[in-house]
């Protein structure tokens, strides 16, 4: 069983709590007692149908103002998968939380209110599936049932988002419209009878076809390391194994190997899974790998395959997303996190803020405030091992950590 | 229904908890395990077992006594750390009730589980730990449905849901100002049936009172209470004979018990498939009001 990761993004009254309620309740991911809780709530608020929004809805200050702020994790499942929701929410102010939450999904969904068609958010929500390169991205229509399942109506909004598109698009993200209800459930977990017309994939039908692993073991090897373990046992008197997570390709026992920033070169001695040796553990897999000789390598350092070697960078280019209510200037110093190597970094150049809104490039920045996006230059005191975000996102990411407050306030991607 | 119908665990939650595991060992200077001898604490140390192997656990076990746990699992919790060699740190409720820190609450709800809270605070501070590594999932209540993988708190415990660190793609943030700590949740993505399939997996030693058996219980607001010298009981309430499993281990004077026959995990999972009742449902302490888990996260609760 595999786990599909989505996020979802929505305006304010879009549906979206709707929807991943009706996603749950009908893969019966909804225990009685919750689903009775909600019944009662409902009877409240005085509606004649079960809110099943309210399945999602969680904290007081949101129940104050009747809207989601925060990004929350939402669990259902099929026989297949296992889904994790990102919900985050729509609503400008708060793109830092909906780039948290969009950063590990391989699906978005885009909630379109049927009776408006694309709005700012549309904008907004789209542009963060590019820079976060997000591969699959569901256009939902929603609130069918009040345009009457008007076919003529989705396929305006359709050709609406494509002219948005404008030839914006990455050749790597699939883009697919889904004309749904949420509220009476069309489309949703089983093909629409209201609209016939519609010959595609229902919403759970795509989410239990996405293949996402095609691809991922391709990419080049990299195994930033985690944390040396040299138990010194008895039983383990010179055990020195390299723990971490493989954060893309394949890496197999008698690889040969090139540890970063050392550029010692090795061979994969073995690979454990707990106290099995396996024979090679791919993307995502937590790992001990030992190697054939005493190497320089601690955490930070990355270990590679020696045919996919990787840069070792001090001078950067980046795009950023700013999380912090005080504004990111050049000249300043920062902690930037790539993995789990932490280097003393200045933003030497802020170059263009990208309004996303509309997609302008707005050349010579002063300052990138919080929520905005732009392009920047950094200089690092020692080199981290990245690669390009388009190339490899799963190496091409960072954070800044600001060492006053320790917060994170930034994240970027290579460029 | 046939076993082999069971879903399988998704092993990308075991890769992601064992990451999370290793990062807290690499960030912090003085981490520890919270273990209540309950299922999903039992799970972290299987994590944590498998996250440093062949080496030890790199950091102690932390258990809060209130004083009314089932004697199954103190016995169960002892066993554990012979096993695996942890060391393990005990701090009693009774201990801050004696010294007049917290008072014991009174009447037919009497329960220790908010006042634990105290008694955890006063040991994060005792052995001034900077990450204590909790077993709370995303999946058992809507607040804890936002929380982070690293929740930072104040010199009070308090949590301020909207003050959190934004996590982005895996990378952990730990660092923190003197005085604070944080919380850790590597099975924040897992769900209850995760959890049971995990066990089932990986073959893992459970206390017995998950499991059927017959105890004497009480019937009240329609659950079953166990029966002991720590529940406060009206003349009205008649202890009874019957057979039961627990679906958390918490207080005994707050953990209901659901009527169950079954006796191995591969039951305990079917039941869950076709549950009728949620986790936390079985959770008293829970009840006593809609907002009642955040107003308490916010205390310093785990």
């Amino acid at each position: 069983m595999d786990i599909l990761r989505i996020a979802t993004a929505g305006s304010v009254d879009d549906g979206k709590s709707t929807l991943i309620g009706r996603l749950m309740y009908e893969t019966n991911s909804v225990t009685q007692d919750k689903l009775e809780a909600i019944e009662r709530a409902s009877r409240r608020l005085g509606l004649e149908h079960v809110d099943l929004s309210l399945l999602t809805d969680g904290l007081i200050a949101e129940r104050e103002q009747g809207i989601t702020i925060d990004v929350a994790h939402i669990y259902f499942s099929t026989p297949n998968r296992k889904y994790i929701i990102a919900d985050t929410p729509g609503h400008f102010e708060y793109t830092r939380n909906m780039i948290t939450g969009a950063s590990t999904a391989q699906v978005a969904i885009i909630l379109i209110d049927a009776r408006n068609g694309i709005v700012e958010q549309t904008y907004r929500h789209y542009y963060i599936t590019q820079l976060l390169r997000i591969p699959h991205v569901a256009v939902c229509i929603n609130k069918m049932d009040l345009v009457n399942y008007s076919e003529n109506q989705f396929n305006s909004i359709r050709q609406e988002f494509r002219d948005l598109l404008g030839g914006r698009e990455l050749p790597e993200q699939e883009i697919t419209f889904i004309p749904v209800s949420s509220l009476y459930g069309e489309n949703i977990s089983k093909s629409s009878v209201e609209m016939s017309w519609y010959n595609g994939p229902f919403l759970l039908e795509y989410l239990e076809n996405i293949e996402w692993h095609a691809g991922e073991n391709h990419l080049p090897s990299r195994f930033p390391v985690q944390y040396v373990i040299r138990p010194k046992s008895e039983a383990f008197p010179d055990f020195r194994g390299f723990a971490g997570k493989v954060a893309s390709g394949v890496f197999k026992a008698g690889d040969r190997v090139v540890a970063y920033p050392s550029m010692q070169e090795s061979e994969i001695d073995h690979i454990y899974a707990y106290e099995n040796p396996v024979d090679l553990a791919e993307a995502g897999q937590s790992a001990v790998i030992t190697l054939k000789d005493e190497i320089d390598l601690s955490r930070g350092d990355m270990l590679v395959r020696k045919e996919t070697p990787v840069a070792a960078v001090k001078d950067l280019e980046a795009r950023i997303c700013w999380l912090d209510s005080a504004p990111l200037r050049a000249g300043r110093n920062y902690l930037l996190q790539h993995g789990q190597n932490r280097v003393k970094a200045k933003v030497t150049q802020l170059s263009h803020i990208v309004d996303i809104q509309n997609y302008n490039i707005i050349e010579g920045a002063e300052e990138i405030g919080l929520n905005q996006i732009g392009g920047i230059s950094i200089k690092t005191a020692k080199p981290i091992f990245a690669d390009q975000f388009r190339e490899n996102k799963h190496n091409g990411a960072f954070i800044l950590i600001d060492e006053g407050s320790n917060n994170t306030v930034g994240v970027g991607v290579v460029v | 229904m046939n076993h082999n119908l069971l879903p399988v665990f998704p092993r990308q939650l075991e890769d992601e908890g064992i990451y999370i595991m290793r990062e807290v060992a690499a960030q912090f200077e003085r981490p520890v395990l919270l273990f209540s001898g309950g299922k999903d604490s039992i799970t972290l140390v299987r994590l944590a077992q498998k996250a440093f192997w062949p080496g030890k656990i790199p950091f102690p076990l932390l258990h809060i006594d209130t004083g009314h746990n089932f004697p199954e699992t103190i016995e169960f919790r002892d066993q554990l750390v012979r096993e695996t060699g942890a060391e393990l740190i005990v701090r009693y409720v009774q201990d801050s009730i004696d010294s007049g820190k917290v008072r014991e609450e009174t009447g037919k709800y009497a329960s220790r589980n908010v006042l634990q809270t105290v008694t955890l605070l006063d040991a994060i501070e005792e052995f001034k730990f900077d990450a204590c590594i909790g077993g709370a999932r995303r999946d058992e209540e809507k607040a804890r449905a936002k929380e982070r993988i690293f929740s930072v708190r104040d010199d009070f415990g308090q949590w301020d849901p909207k003050k959190q660190r934004p996590e982005l793609f895996d990378m952990l943030n730990g660092k923190i100002n003197v005085g604070e700590n944080v919380r850790i949740f590597p099975i924040s993505n897992w769900t209850e049936l995760d959890v049971w399939n995990y066990i089932r997996e990986e073959k893992l030693a459970i206390p017995s009172i998950y499991y059927a058996h017959f105890r004497e219980v009480i019937e009240r607001d329609n659950m079953l209470w166990p029966y002991s010298d720590f529940l406060n009981t009206t003349p009205e309430e008649i202890p009874y004979l019957e057979q039961v499993r627990f679906r958390t281990v918490g207080d005994m004077t707050c953990t209901a018990a659901v009527a169950s026959a079954a006796d191995q995990v591969e039951g305990i999972i079917e039941e869950i498939l076709a549950a009728k009742i949620s986790e936390r449902g079985a959770r008293i302490d829970d009840k006593r009001s809609e907002a009642a888990m955040e107003q308490r996260k916010k205390e310093g609760y785990f």
